[in-house]
């Protein structure tokens, strides 16, 4: 019988080495997976390559794990906001490298990731200061800027509800970034606030199709404001 | 000279926004134009966190911390509002789906370069969200800023000399003082907005030629 369903964070994330590139779901805090990164700074990995929008809000989630020192590299679209300052005070002081991507590419970079393509051409950023380096081609009457794909070791998400072949749905605009991050990571763990039968979500209503996750977590989630 | 404020800009970007347009609002002042929006006038706002049917701020104590805006701001959803990925949100605005994007900037050049999302600092923290895949597919990209710098500059200029968010790009632009529409050709000024302010002072503070069309 197949279950995806993990026993806990710890868990489902006590295989994750030292160096591992890890996608994390989230817009600031809508769809962050909150608990999955409080057990991976728990689990100890360090020298990690992150891979999300935002680099942490407040203490929380993504930031507590700059906090910890964990993080040697982030790829996202929007490192700067009011309440970044675990990783500004870790940028200024150079403990983290930054590659910024505009947030079109960073999303479709990721989808990429997961389906297989080898590159693609994006008109986004061409003749600025974040296509510079790249191979640029006009294609038509536009010019082009080529773009590589982003795979992950991990994909962590959070979703709502799953069933035990990890099929997913998502709550409004948590859902953000989570079904592209599950389809390219080796392995895509989603914490969930509900785990159901299998049958019980509608198949017309399935989000994520299992064959994308590998391991689900239930945790109880605190509402609390963005 | 009387210079518009921030909800009369609102109010005048508001008024071309046509019914039916799927509009993305960018962060900050152009995120007002919603307000001005006529209720009987059915316009879809798009964000980039995957939603379209944006709807008024949820009242106190009514805000759900999984509804947000791209400035991570709480909304409301609209009858028939959708949610999606981010992927499929910027084939939206990649693809060429999003009539009208609204977005502040530093900088516009007379041929339309935009720089909006670095000050070229270096101690600077770079950070570009979703903006320059929104200059490279809206089909218009509107321009909403103040005229001119706090030292009095013409924040409309030859070249740009901030970092560039994306290149002739910017359709129109919307100041405290006029509306001005960015041609291949050059830059024609529209409107005129700030209340006793003539076309030659007008063509004075901003530096480069704004050819003059006389009232349509």
């Amino acid at each position: 019988m197949i279950n995806k369903i993990a026993a806990s964070p710890a868990a489902a994330l006590a295989d994750v080495p030292d160096g591992a590139t890890i996608l994390i779901g989230g817009f600031g805090n809508a769809g962050m997976p909150a608990e999955l990164i409080d057990a991976l700074i728990a689990q100890g990995a360090k020298e990690l390559t992150v891979v999300s929008n935002n680099a942490g809000n407040g203490d929380t989630g993504l930031a507590a794990l700059i906090a910890a020192k964990r993080v040697r590299r982030i790829l996202c679209s929007f490192p700067r906001q009011v309440d970044s300052w675990h990783f500004d005070r870790a940028w200024h002081a150079g403990e983290i490298e930054l590659e910024l991507v505009p947030q079109g590419t960073l999303a479709e970079r990721i989808r990429a990731g997961g389906a297989g393509i080898g590159a693609f051409y994006t008109p986004t950023a061409f003749g600025t200061r974040l296509a510079e380096g790249k191979e640029t081609r006009r294609i038509g009457d536009r010019d082009y800027v080529l773009e590589y794909p982003i795979r992950g070791d991990y994909a962590l998400i959070a979703a709502d509800r799953a069933d035990r072949w990890g099929n997913l749905t998502y709550r409004k605009t948590a859902r953000n970034f989570g079904p592209v991050m599950a389809m390219a990571a080796r392995v895509t763990v989603a914490q969930v606030r509900e785990v159901v039968e299998l049958g019980a979500i509608d198949p017309e209503h399935v989000v994520t199709p299992g064959i994308f996750v590998h391991r689900v977590v239930r945790v109880d989630r605190l509402r609390k404001a963005a | 000279m009387k210079r518009l404020d921030r909800n009369q800009m609102a109010a005048r970007v508001a008024r071309d926004i046509p019914e039916g347009a799927y509009v993305n609002l960018g962060i900050g002042l152009p995120t007002l134009v919603a307000n001005h929006i006529p209720k009987d006038r059915e316009v879809i706002l798009h964000s980039e966190n995957g939603v379209l049917g944006i709807g008024p701020r949820p009242a106190p104590g009514e805000e759900d911390p999984d509804l947000i805006d791209a400035g991570k701001n709480p909304v409301t959803l609209r009858p028939g509002g959708a949610f999606f990925h981010h992927a499929d949100s910027f084939a939206m605005i990649r693809g060429g789906h999003i009539d009208i994007c609204i977005l502040g900037a530093f900088q516009v050049s007379q041929t339309g370069d935009l720089a909006n999302w670095h000050t070229g600092e270096p101690d600077a923290i770079p950070a570009v969200g979703g903006a320059m895949d929104l200059v490279s597919g809206a089909k218009q990209v509107f321009v909403m800023m103040e005229h001119l710098t706090k030292k009095g500059e013409s924040k409309i200029v030859p070249r740009c000399t901030y970092p560039l968010t994306g290149l002739r790009c910017v359709t129109r632009i919307y100041t405290d003082l006029a509306v001005i529409d960015v041609h291949r050709h050059g830059l024609q000024l529209v409107e005129i907005l700030a209340e006793g302010l003539s076309f030659e002072e007008l063509q004075r503070l901003t530096g480069v030629p704004l050819g003059f069309r006389a009232a349509a």
